[in-house]
């Protein structure tokens, strides 16, 4: 067979291959994308067919909505309080773990058991576990003189009870991908660093662990970071944003303008800014993993 | 004799001094703290389990005992697979699931290999496009989705809960870069052997997927059972809620049989722990494929 006529035969079944992927992520992906932007520039709404295009009028709206500055807000103290804590336990869990030999296994299956369980089932248990008056945390606090604490109906406290939760099923995920990437560092360079004088765990860490697992650490911090601003599920079962809007987080005021209001104009100028959000994570990502590769 | 009865004598207390002077208080505290961490992760299951075998008197008894001291268990799942229709949501987030997996494969696995070993003009703008929805999650779209599902009267049906996730861009980039992995020359000899590119693709490269795929299915599988965004969405009727969506009921307030709320979220978090217990592995290299070495 001669080789033009290889290509064009590749060619057309390569064609027929990729068609039934491209033809969804048109309609998956691109077609809604475009929409939505079209959509952020108009005042539909489910409720009425009539519609027109308002222009930027969507976007100025959410600048100066107060509820838009409320759930970023709590967005905000949401991760300041989630993500060090998502980052830092993990890491630690997989050193200590990793360097062990017996029991090894053990604290790795159960650190991971929550990461595959339903987050919203559990949820319901954790509110239990919380509850102001008959939960068991607050008689565990009552037992050492503190509390209780009114985990989930305190304004002040709701997103550290959130934070909680999320930090209690994300820690596996991460410990997981912490130890992937301290498996792959080279025997040879801490044989190395040892040779050079680094010969305190402090020392070690900081000379070979910490550059060498930086890949992974941006990963982490990254994919982290976008966990957190999704979140939706806890406060869907658990709050409903209450109390005093104390817990409506981005995503959870993005939907109720969207499926609970019917604003569907200003729910996909809500949903634009999102994904400049995840544009601006993509790329901070893409940045770092460049520079931590060096 | 008394050198046979001896020497196990000596090496056992050789090995025990050994190992109390590798006991240190630091290893002392990170071994207190990595039991403590375990059980603050496992507690929640447990205490989910002991309180589905409750009666609703002693599901929050001040003194909590992991072994009910009355026996409800047998009424309490009874109540929610036999009276209420879980066995219903149970199979609706079956369907679901494997719907999604099944069609994610059939696409991906052509594009990907489409993409990794044949030449066609366009396979890298196709490849920036599968590498850029990466990014986009589902809460961004879901609104021109959702009125494209409303228009074309899909709204409550098995097909609406599928359709934003029959194309999986994750699947495609995943099975791309294992694909790449495959070598050249032997998809050569093979053709010259006169295979053609299908029975290439049938006989060579499927079975090499299959790890891959296994991986990729676990997760799938898992983080669509999970879901309870899209569902909360599109499911308006009890005949097509999830086994997720199905928590929703007790937002906020409780099913006054406690007991019966907790078997429920035992029976909706099963399944899952099932897979935790016989594919962490799979799971784990789904997580560790995707972000490490990807």
């Amino acid at each position: 067979m001669s080789a033009p006529l290889l290509q064009r035969r590749q060619a057309r079944l390569a064609y027929a291959m990729v068609a039934p992927a491209i033809v969804l992520i048109l309609l998956i992906y691109i077609g809604p994308m475009i929409a939505v932007v079209l959509a952020s520039l108009t005042d539909y709404t489910l409720i009425s067919d009539y519609w027109e295009w308002v222009g930027f009028a969507n976007y100025i709206k959410m600048f100066g909505d107060a509820q838009f500055g409320n759930a970023l807000r709590n967005t905000a103290v949401y991760a300041a309080v989630f993500l060090p804590c998502a980052f830092v336990i993990p890491l630690w869990l997989a050193i200590s773990i990793q360097k062990r030999k017996q029991f090894r296994s053990v604290f790795e299956i159960l650190y991971f058991m929550p990461v595959t369980s339903t987050l919203t089932a559990m949820a319901l248990v954790w509110s239990a576990l919380m509850d102001s008056r008959q939960g068991i945390l607050n008689e565990w606090l009552g037992n050492i003189g503190i509390g209780p604490v009114n985990f989930l109906g305190s304004p002040e406290v709701v997103l550290f009870s959130l934070a909680g939760i999320s930090l209690w099923a994300i820690i596996g995920f991460n410990m997981v991908l912490f130890i992937a990437g301290l498996t792959a560092i080279p025997r040879s360079l801490y044989d190395a660093a040892r040779i050079d004088g680094a010969d305190h765990p402090v020392d070690e860490f900081l000379r070979v662990t910490w550059p060498a697992l930086a890949p992974t650490s941006v990963f982490v911090a990254v994919t982290s970071s976008i966990t957190a601003f999704k979140l939706f599920d806890t406060v869907a079962i658990l709050t409903q944003g209450q109390p005093a809007h104390a817990s409506e987080v981005f995503l959870y005021l993005t939907f109720l303008e969207g499926f609970e209001y019917f604003n569907m104009g200003y729910a996909a100028a809500l949903s634009v800014f999102f994904l400049g959000v995840i544009f601006v994570f993509a790329l901070i990502q893409t940045l770092m993993a460049d520079k931590a590769a060096e | 004799m008394s050198d046979l009865t001896h020497t196990p004598d000596l090496s056992l207390t050789d090995r025990i001094t050994g190992a109390l002077s590798r006991v240190t208080p630091g290893r002392i505290i990170v071994t207190l703290l990595l039991l403590l961490g375990a059980w603050l992760m496992v507690f929640p299951f447990l205490w989910m389990v002991s309180s589905s075998l409750k009666p609703t008197s002693e599901v929050f008894d001040s003194d909590f005992t992991l072994w009910p001291k009355t026996f409800a268990g047998w009424q309490n799942y009874y109540d929610v697979l036999v009276t209420q229709p879980y066995l219903r949501y149970l199979t609706n987030s079956m369907i679901v699931c494997v719907g999604i997996l099944v069609v994610q494969l059939a696409t991906a696995v052509p594009a990907a290999y489409a993409l990794a070993k044949l030449k066609f003009r366009g396979s890298t703008i196709l490849l920036g496009t599968v590498i850029a929805c990466l990014t986009v999650p589902i809460n961004v779209t879901s609104i021109p989705i959702y009125l494209g599902l409303v228009k074309a009267g899909l709204l409550d049906t098995y097909l609406s809960m599928m359709f934003p996730f029959l194309v999986s861009v994750f699947a495609i980039f995943l099975f791309r870069q294992f694909f790449r992995a495959y070598p050249d020359s032997i998809i050569q000899a093979a053709r010259v052997d006169g295979f053609t590119e299908i029975e290439i693709v049938l006989r060579l490269i499927l079975p090499a997927a299959v790890p891959a795929a296994a991986a990729f299915s676990v997760f799938s599988f898992v983080s669509h059972w999970n879901d309870l965004y899209w569902p909360l969405i599109v499911v308006q009727s009890q005949e097509k809620m999830t086994a997720t969506l199905s928590m929703m009921q007790y937002k906020s307030t409780f099913d006054i049989n406690y007991g019966r709320t907790f078997a429920a979220a035992t029976v909706v978090t099963v399944p899952m722990l099932l897979v935790f217990l016989f594919a962490r592995r799979a799971f784990v290299r789904g997580i560790t494929m995707s972000g490490v070495k990807g």
